[in-house]
């Protein structure tokens, strides 16, 4: 980069953040718990992540793209708190974007070079699609390298590595079979840990919220067993969905249309995965523009894209298996335990009848037998209504 | 003036004549009907469900039935514990352990379906005095009429399945049990349950049919994939998905069961852990009513033991007659 | 021919209103009371009874036990008239009045516990009469034979208001009421019994089998000797009368021949079915089959020799112990023999409880002011004083 150009971007970054961000300082608040609560973080981590955003040098980013759409960078130009140009430009630097830079060429190719040299063991590297493995990973090739080697060559001196969207998580579209170029997911040919983002696209909050936990505690945040962030992915879409009371309730839409479906009843029957798919969908939508704005909530049945094996996998229309485990506990059980036992007030009037019955009965006898002989008069005694 | 042998004579006569009486049903108890070709019924497939209640509230709607709450302090939702007067169908779960695996024994959980299971041979049937409890001759679907029943509940307590149940909370209650949605068959319309299962768990359709349906299913080879179909698989257009196959018990419930079921029942647990009861191959209706038969058939007996005692009583009350006459 | 044909009957007399009446009566208010709220907010609201147990003591006590009581009509008649005892003439009227009053109180006692009493003529309509089902029996012959006893007693009533000649009219044609009178309750007796045979596996297997009819009949006939000897000693003691134990000697050592054979019989079933080893668990199935037949072993202990019989303690005390027996014969079989699951319990309501203590009430009750005012009990030389 020029040397003067590095003079405007000190100049640059001596401005507070929020005339950096174009947002006001409440907005950038807002943004920064908003990313808190996105991460799950306990209250105050705002502050942390606002502080990190705010002095922290811009980390040096690297995007990689091979087999794929480009939909997950259009996802993120599209978000809006703020909107991701301000972020990528601002927050972090992005120091090679294949869509996103003017450059072309050697140029650009250089800048990539340039970044990883300046920044070795300090730079994010983001990977976007899948990587073809079959004949040495000839399918996509970028300045006469294959992904593979890029992939590699990028990795090595990375501070960490995050796989965005689901082709770059374990292969997605393009490795569906018959999967004629071998396409893989990045972890596959990495022998370092990979965060995957998956989703087609995925939600540019959990991808924004993963670098800013990079930024403000130096770390990566937790995942589950799929490399996926815990704080994104270990919620099932079912338990969340707007609609799962119309699951409970039994009121399904039958097809596409219908006045189950018009009345926004549970999607599960046209083969909605939600029951099997674990991302955080319902809880934070898309587009940031209110309620309903989710595949389901528009009336779609989820897809499954965040769910190796089930997003482009199993048919769209194809039924889901469910995963939640435990039963809810509105089911009856096999034998529920009905009807009532002897409480007290039952077991007085019994005692009592039989107190009764059994001295009456005790004092007739007793009487009786004093008649004898037979023809003599009993004593008198009184029968006993208890005595039957 | 007769002995006292005269009379055990005669006591031990009357004994025997109605031991003999007792003895002859035995031998020859009723013959069990066979199911009719056109007998309906259901097939629940508790690998399949997964325990959405779709048919709990369907049949709460088609049938217009109330909400059941199995607590006065809590009554938001409809909860019955079982099927009652007001729920004719209930999912029911089986829970062991941590629950990690749909359709294990063991830290697993399972779903099961109860509802009427239109036996061939009906205990409440035969148990109802005074025919409010039918069964259709052509599609087997046992039927209720509450302006005719008497309230008895012989019923209830004669259904080896529990099935019937009596409205206690209401001045004028009546039993409440499936009826197979025959109140929809006009319309063309088949059991709700079976309509609005979503993975076909609940099947409708004839007998002959859900049977051969689940001798296919309970052969299949367990891990592989095949086609389930759903809603009404004799007359319903086709709606079949694929999906895997469960480990199946070997042995259909209902097939044999008291002189079997229309409703069948598969599964890949034991079917007693999920509240069937293991019943014998002959129905209890068949026994009850041989000894009937064979105490009261043609009158004969009674009949018979009538002709005796007046023969007796007019030559040994002769004297009160008289008795009576002097007075 | 009876030798002992010529009895004569009169009303024992003395007031109605006395503290026992008054106490049976309270009774009888508070059984109503209950009954009041049963019929408006339905058998749940005062009855413990539920899906599981449908029958509850209403059933079994006030039906099935109340039925069983009131075979002493039955039991004597057969005596008299079928096998020719002449001498137990005097007992007949006592009987048959506790009979109908039985059977009466227990006809009203099923409208209190059917769910849709409103319908039940339809017992009696062709069209929906099931003859199949072995409640449609019992329900019919216990209609019938309501009747029947009912007729059995007019000359009672024909007596007290002075209709001599249709008294004669009717007594002309009663043997055949006194052979229905036969024949009903054996029919309806051992169906009670067989009421339990489609239950199939939820009753116990010591109670299960296809010989419950005979069963229920021989208890059934036990019971009716029991409740005689039970029934004369308490109306000879509250009436101060002598206990006619020339009568009930004879006719208790008969009773114990027929406990005998079915003692016998019950066992001999259990073992042919191989059921007796369930005797010896540890359940409370296999508690209450000790109790019931403990009940009957005590019987024979209490009745052993004609020097105890003479005994009217001993006549009362074994009548009781054998109604025990009968008593429990039938709660075990109905209840706590009958298991739809182990989920479910059941056990008698405080309002259950006292319309069958109303009932019972309502019996003895009934059965003080008509021996008071009927000719019922054989005339005494010596009449009370009462």
């Amino acid at each position: 980069m020029h040397k003067e150009l590095k003079e405007l971007a000190e100049a640059w970054y001596a401005r507070p953040i929020e005339d950096r961000l174009g947002m006001t300082r409440r907005g950038f608040m807002q943004f920064c718990a908003t990313l808190a609560t996105t991460l799950g973080l306990s209250r105050g981590a705002e502050a942390q992540i606002q502080k990190a955003i705010e002095q922290a040098r811009r980390p040096s980013v690297i995007w990689l793209h091979f087999q794929e759409c480009t939909g997950c960078t259009e996802s993120m130009l599209r978000a809006e708190h703020p909107t991701l140009e301000k972020l990528i430009l601002d927050v972090i630097s992005l120091d090679y974007h294949e869509t996103l830079f003017a450059a072309a060429g050697h140029q650009f190719e250089a800048a990539r070079i340039q970044a990883m040299t300046e920044n070795k063991g300090k730079y994010l590297l983001v990977i976007e699609g899948a990587i073809p493995t079959r004949e040495n990973g000839i399918y996509c090739k970028i300045g006469g390298h294959t992904a593979i080697d890029l992939a590699r060559e990028c990795a090595a001196d990375a501070a960490a590595v995050i796989a965005i969207g689901s082709c770059a998580a374990w292969g997605g579209m393009p490795s569906t079979s018959p999967n004629p170029t071998g396409a893989t997911g990045v972890d596959s040919i990495l022998d370092r840990p990979v965060v995957n983002i998956p989703g087609c696209p995925p939600n540019p909050y959990n991808f924004l919220a993963t670098v800013v936990h990079f930024l403000t505690f130096g770390t990566l945040p937790e995942v589950d067993h799929e490399g996926r962030p815990l704080f994104a992915y270990s919620r099932l879409i079912h338990d969340h969905c707007e609609r799962r009371a119309h699951f409970d309730a039994g009121r399904f839409a039958m097809e596409f249309g219908d006045e189950g479906h018009r009345k926004g009843y549970c999607l599960y029957k046209l083969g909605c995965k939600g029951p099997e798919t674990y991302a955080n969908c319902p809880t934070v939508l898309f587009g940031d523009v209110g309620a309903g704005t989710w595949p389901v909530g528009c009336g779609h049945p989820c897809i499954g894209c965040t769910e190796q094996g089930v997003g482009f996998e199993k048919p769209i229309h194809t039924l889901a298996q469910l995963k939640s485990v435990h039963p809810p506990i509105s089911f009856p059980r096999i034998h529920e335990q009905q009807g009532s036992g002897a409480k007290t007030g039952e077991a007085a009037v019994i005692a009592a009848v039989a107190g009764a019955a059994a001295g009456a009965g005790a004092m007739l006898a007793r009487n009786l037998g004093k008649a004898r002989p037979a023809d003599a008069p009993a004593e008198r005694t009184d029968k006993d209504g208890g005595s039957a | 003036m007769t002995s006292r042998r005269d009379f055990l004579r005669g006591t031990l006569a009357g004994t025997g004549a109605v031991a003999a009486a007792a003895v002859a049903p035995r031998a020859e108890a009723r013959p069990m009907p066979e199911r009719s070709p056109d007998a309906v019924g259901l097939l629940f497939d508790g690998t399949l469900c997964i325990g959405c209640k779709a048919c709990v509230s369907a049949c709460k709607e088609v049938n217009d039935l109330p909400l059941d709450y199995n607590s006065p302090v809590d009554a938001l939702w409809d909860t019955p514990l079982d099927t009652t007067a007001r729920t004719f169908n209930v999912i029911k779960v089986y829970k062991d352990g941590d629950l990690s695996q749909k359709d294990s024994v063991e830290n697993g959980y399972a779903f099961t379906k109860a509802s009427c299971y239109h036996c061939v041979d009906p205990s409440c049937v035969s148990a109802c005095p005074v025919s409010a409890m039918t069964k259709d001759k052509v599609t087997g679907i046992v039927e209720y009429d509450a302006n005719i029943c008497i309230g008895c509940r012989y019923c209830v307590a004669a259904c080896p399945f529990g099935i019937p149940k009596y409205d206690y909370d209401s001045p004028t209650g009546a039993i409440g049990k499936c009826e197979l949605c025959r109140h929809r068959t006009e319309d063309g319309q088949y059991a709700a349950c079976a309509e609005v299962c979503p993975t076909g768990a609940t099947l409708f359709g004839k007998v002959g049919d859900l049977l051969e349906e689940a001798r296919r299913r309970v052969a299949l080879e367990p891990g592989g994939t095949t086609v389930y179909p759903r809603g009404d698989i004799t007359n319903g257009p086709d709606q079949s998905w694929e999906g895997p196959v469960a480990n199946y018990q070997q042995h259909i419930y209902g097939e044999h069961e008291g002189g079997g079921t229309q409703v069948l029942h598969i599964g890949a647990i034991p079917h007693q852990k999920l509240g069937l009861p293991a019943l014998p191959e002959y129905s209890y209706a068949s026994r009850s009513e041989g000894l009937q038969h064979g105490l009261y058939s043609g009158l004969v007996l009674p009949l018979a033991l009538f002709g005796a005692m007046t023969w007796a009583a007019r030559r040994n009350s002769r004297h009160d007659d008289e008795e009576g006459g002097e007075k | 021919m009876s030798s002992h044909g010529h009895v004569e009957h009169a009303p024992v007399g003395g007031r109605l209103f006395t503290p026992v009446t008054f106490f049976l009566a309270m009774l009888v208010i508070l059984a109503l009371a209950v009954l009041g709220v049963r019929f408006i907010h339905g058998l749940g609201a005062v009855t413990n009874l539920n899906d599981g147990y449908p029958w509850g003591i209403w059933v079994v006590a006030d039906v099935v036990i109340g039925s069983a009581f009131a075979c002493g009509g039955f039991a004597v008649a057969a005596l008299v008239y079928i096998f020719n005892r002449g001498e137990y003439h005097p007992l007949i009227r006592p009987a048959l009045l506790a009979s109908l009053l039985g059977y009466t109180l227990a006809g009203v006692g099923v409208l209190f516990d059917l769910g849709r009493y409103w319908n039940f003529y339809h017992i009696f309509l062709p069209g929906y009469a099931h003859v199949n089902s072995v409640m449609f029996e019992v329900a019919l012959c216990v209609s019938l034979y309501i009747m029947v006893l009912w007729i059995e007693f007019s000359p009672a009533i024909l007596e007290k208001f002075g209709l001599k000649h249709a008294r004669k009219k009717l007594v002309g044609t009663m043997y055949i009421f006194i052979g229905l009178g036969m024949v009903l309750p054996m029919m309806h007796q051992s169906s009670l019994g067989s009421l339990l045979i489609v239950f199939g596996h939820q009753v116990h297997p010591l109670w299960q089998t296809m010989w419950l009819p005979l069963i229920f009949l021989l208890t059934a006939m036990l019971m009716g000797y029991a409740i005689i000897l039970f029934e004369s000693c308490v109306a000879a003691a509250g009436y101060r009368r002598s206990v006619e134990v020339h009568l009930l000697n004879p006719m208790a050592r008969l009773m114990l021949w027929l406990l005998a054979g079915f003692l016998a019989f019950r066992f001999a079933d259990l073992i042919a079915r191989g059921a007796l080893g369930y005797a010896f668990e540890g359940s409370l199935q296999a508690i209450f089959f000790w109790l019931e037949i403990a009940c009957f072993a005590l019987t024979f202990y209490l009745l052993r020799s004609s020097e105890a019989r003479r005994n009217p303690a001993n006549l009362f005390l074994g009548g009781v112990a054998l109604l025990m027996g009968g008593i429990l014969l039938r709660i075990n079989a109905y209840l706590i023999g009958y298991d739809p699951g182990a989920h479910w319990s059941y056990f008698p309501s405080v309002g259950e409880l006292v319309v069958t203590i109303g009932i019972f009430a309502l019996k003895i009750l009934a059965y003080i002011i008509i021996t008071r005012r009927f000719p019922v009990l054989p005339r005494e030389h010596a009449p009370a004083t009462h």
